[in-house]
């Protein structure tokens, strides 16, 4: 408890905040990484998994690659790439993108699947096209799995970026790395616990963001199915890959 | 008028829903197919907005041979009423009114004055359009669903079992609405049920359909009930067990009078000369 | 490649070390989700803050609670008790929300005519509701088997044994073969703890035969009949 409080007590100091290796830097740099590899994460896998949803086609082998996903060790993956990339940014972006690509790309498909079939097919016999369909029934109305993929694939990204130092770059990785090679319990906490927090308001963002949008009448359907018919919200969890922090 | 000539239907895993089926509805009448479920009548009718395409035959539309017709084109053209109404639970009721108006273009202020229009025109209060179809009882969604098919002022109604979820009072009052409806609107209407009465109440032409598209019987209500040759047609409408809640008889003079199922006589059919000659 | 045909022996006592690591945290967080489960269910209060609380655990990422939970708990940073825990608590997070779920999905129906039989409440719980959310706990206990067996190689950056020092090792030496070995063993693993529970499932459920795969199946065929 005594190095908590010591933990603390540094993260209240204005040093342990400010400088270009202080944690406000690193935070920055930290939330940074982030907004990029859910950025590429996204461009990628959105995309697809918004077709394969649509289609059904390639549903297999989505289920499998988002599977195989779940199990690849994150620091293998990140050393791996690192060993042929050499130090810096480029070896954490492809470990962090890979590793969250199949979760956006299972909440897309599983949010596409997730609309009412009944629905669906009433908005192609009112003439909408296979496009329309799309972006103005399918993705609305399962934009609160799609957002999910996300969230998770976010905080797959902020904890695997803390490891994104141990192969050179920055983050706040950096001074929790620092403290471990130096034995400095209380500098290693801290930073731990600025993390631990990042992650959780990175969290709490995304489920305001779904909150809000259960608001909406028309999408609080799944959330307040009653009893004995909540396959669906089910099928999301199983869906969704928990690999990789 | 619509056309269907000698459409068969057989899916990739080798079940076949309809078999050298024929049907004309005449423009300005509603057609009702009438069969339990397995039929083939949904199929059916979903060939005429291309939803389904017939494996044989051909669908027309005022003599044109729809396949060669763009499906996002012609579904826009013709209006499209289904079971459980399959309304955007994510749009207000009156912009999934306004769905297909604003699909052909047209701004959303104008879409919107129609669908205020169509909401009267199918009897919802005007109030009633801001709310989600969530909010709305399943009759009142039902209605919307009927003033989403309208919208686009098709020629063409499609409706598949439209009041087949809601309770019988209100599918009744339902079906006297649209009766209303078409009253004063005019439009070709097929119309899909399993539902005899609801037959017997909306279809100017009945068919009956046997497993497999097969036409047991068809023609106007006063003929399908006076039918008492084809033994599945009147085990179908109870007509061999009384059940049928109305029942008609031939007067000496050539008349149909119809009667309840106690008995009770509730009025007259004038003779059709055309079957006269008929037993 | 050579180099893992050297370390052969090396490689399958490192593999031996990340099972004991990570299969009592799957047993833990198993055990101890059930009852909390059971809570958030039967004490209705206490359902959300149970559930969002085991949730907000899921956000937190494993390096820094790896070095937090010394501080909390009184071990020391290389201890691999220390990654145990730590590995419970993600699984619990994982479970509590999917089991009390799987749980409340029994329908009333089955537990009133469960009752109506004679079962004890007790009774009732064990022969019954556990067994008929029995298919929905085993598709959680593998996300947390594989997802654990995954993640035990972070703490290898903190010097604790497992595949993961071939990951830390190969890269401070300049091994692909060491990382490849790691990263091919980890999968490997997972995949077939991941079968390993799949057959005990069919052998403890066994009206659940292919449960997994009939789902999908039968929504396509939903969605070819409506369309039909």
């Amino acid at each position: 408890m005594n190095n908590i409080v010591e933990a603390v007590r540094w993260l209240l100091t204005a040093d342990a905040w400010s400088g270009t290796g202080g944690l406000w830097v690193r935070s920055m740099e930290h939330l940074g990484y982030t907004l990029i590899a859910l950025g590429i994460s996204a461009a990628i896998a959105l995309p697809l998994g918004l077709l394969i949803g649509h289609t059904g086609k390639g549903r297999g082998a989505a289920v499998v690659a988002t599977g195989a996903a779940r199990a690849l060790p994150t620091l293998g993956l990140l050393t791996l790439v690192a060993l042929f990339t050499g130090i810096g940014l480029t070896a954490p972006m492809v470990a962090l993108v890979i590793l969250a690509a199949p979760s956006v790309l299972a909440g897309a498909y599983a949010g596409v699947e997730s609309v009412n079939p009944a629905t669906v097919d009433a908005a192609r016999a009112q003439g909408m096209s296979g496009w329309q369909v799309l972006t103005r029934v399918e993705i609305p109305l399962g934009l609160p799995l799609i957002l999910s993929g996300l969230r998770l694939a976010a905080l797959q990204i902020i904890a695997t970026a803390t490891l994104a130092a141990y192969v050179g770059a920055g983050g706040l990785g950096r001074p929790l790395f620092l403290g471990l090679r130096t034995y400095d319990y209380p500098l290693m906490l801290g930073t731990s616990i600025v993390v631990i927090l990042l992650a959780i308001l990175v969290d709490a963002v995304f489920g305001t963001g779904q909150r809000l949008l259960r608001r909406i009448p028309g999408l609080a359907g799944p959330q307040r199915a009653p009893r004995g018919q909540r396959r669906d919200s089910r099928r999301a969890t199983a869906a969704a890959p928990a690999a990789g922090r | 008028m619509i056309e269907f000539r000698q459409v068969g239907k057989t899916y990739p895993d080798g079940t076949t829903a309809v078999e050298e089926f024929s049907l004309t509805v005449p423009s300005r009448s509603t057609a009702v197919l009438l069969g339990s479920s397995g039929c083939g009548k949904t199929t059916l009718l979903r060939m005429v907005n291309r939803m389904v395409e017939p494996s044989t035959g051909s669908v027309l539309i005022d003599e044109e041979d729809i396949s060669g017709v763009e499906p996002v084109a012609l579904r826009r053209r013709i209006g499209y009423v289904m079971q459980h109404s399959g309304l955007l639970p994510h749009r207000r009721v009156i912009d999934n009114i306004a769905t297909v108006p604003r699909l052909n273009g047209a701004s959303r202020a104008d879409a919107r004055k129609r669908g205020y229009e169509l909401m009267e025109i199918v009897g919802l209060d005007a109030k009633l359009g801001l709310r989600y179809p969530g909010q709305l009882s399943g009759g009142q969604q039902q209605r919307v669903g009927v003033a989403r098919g309208l919208a686009a002022d098709p020629n063409i109604l499609l409706m598949d079992e439209p009041f087949g979820a809601v309770d019988p009072l209100v599918r009744v009052e339902l079906q006297r609405e649209l009766a209303r409806v078409q009253e004063e609107l005019k439009k070709t209407i097929i119309f899909v049920t399993h539902d005899i009465d609801e037959a017997l109440t909306l279809g100017d032409q009945i068919v009956v359909l046997k497993t497999g598209g097969a036409v047991a019987a068809s023609g106007t209500p006063a003929e399908l009930l006076s039918n008492r040759q084809d033994e599945f047609v009147s085990r179908f409408l109870g007509l061999d067990s009384g059940a049928r809640s109305l029942s008609a008889e031939k007067t000496d003079d050539g008349e149909l009078l119809i009667s309840d199922a106690q008995g009770r006589p509730l009025g007259v059919v004038p003779a059709q000369t055309d079957r006269a000659d008929r037993p | 490649m050579s180099w893992i045909l050297e370390n052969l022996d090396t490689i399958g006592e490192l593999t031996l070390v990340h099972l004991a690591l990570s299969l009592p945290a799957v047993v833990i967080a198993f055990l101890v989700s059930i009852p909390l489960a059971w809570i958030a269910n039967r004490i209705r209060v206490l359902r959300e803050p149970l559930l969002t609380g085991t949730g907000l655990l899921y956000a937190v990422p494993s390096l820094p609670l790896f070095i937090l939970l010394p501080a909390l708990v009184g071990t020391s940073v290389r201890d691999p008790l220390n990654v145990v825990i730590a590995l419970s608590i993600f699984g619990l997070a994982l479970m509590v929300r999917s089991a009390a779920e799987a749980l409340d999905a029994v329908t009333d129906d089955v537990q009133t005519s469960a009752t109506a039989i004679g079962f004890s409440r007790v009774g009732r719980f064990f022969a019954v509701e556990l067994s008929l959310a029995g298919p929905a706990l085993l598709a959680g206990v593998r996300v947390v088997c594989v997802s654990s067996i995954s993640l035990v190689s972070v703490s290898a950056v903190l010097g604790v044994n497992s595949l993961g020092s071939l990951f830390t090792d190969g890269f401070a030496r300049d091994i692909i073969g060491s990382i490849l070995a790691g990263i091919v063993m980890t999968v490997v693993l997972a995949l077939i703890c991941d079968l390993l529970l799949v057959l005990a499932g069919r052998l403890l459920m066994p009206w659940n035969k292919n449960a997994a795969t009939v789902r999908p199946r039968l929504r396509k065929r939903r969605t070819q009949e409506a369309a039909a």
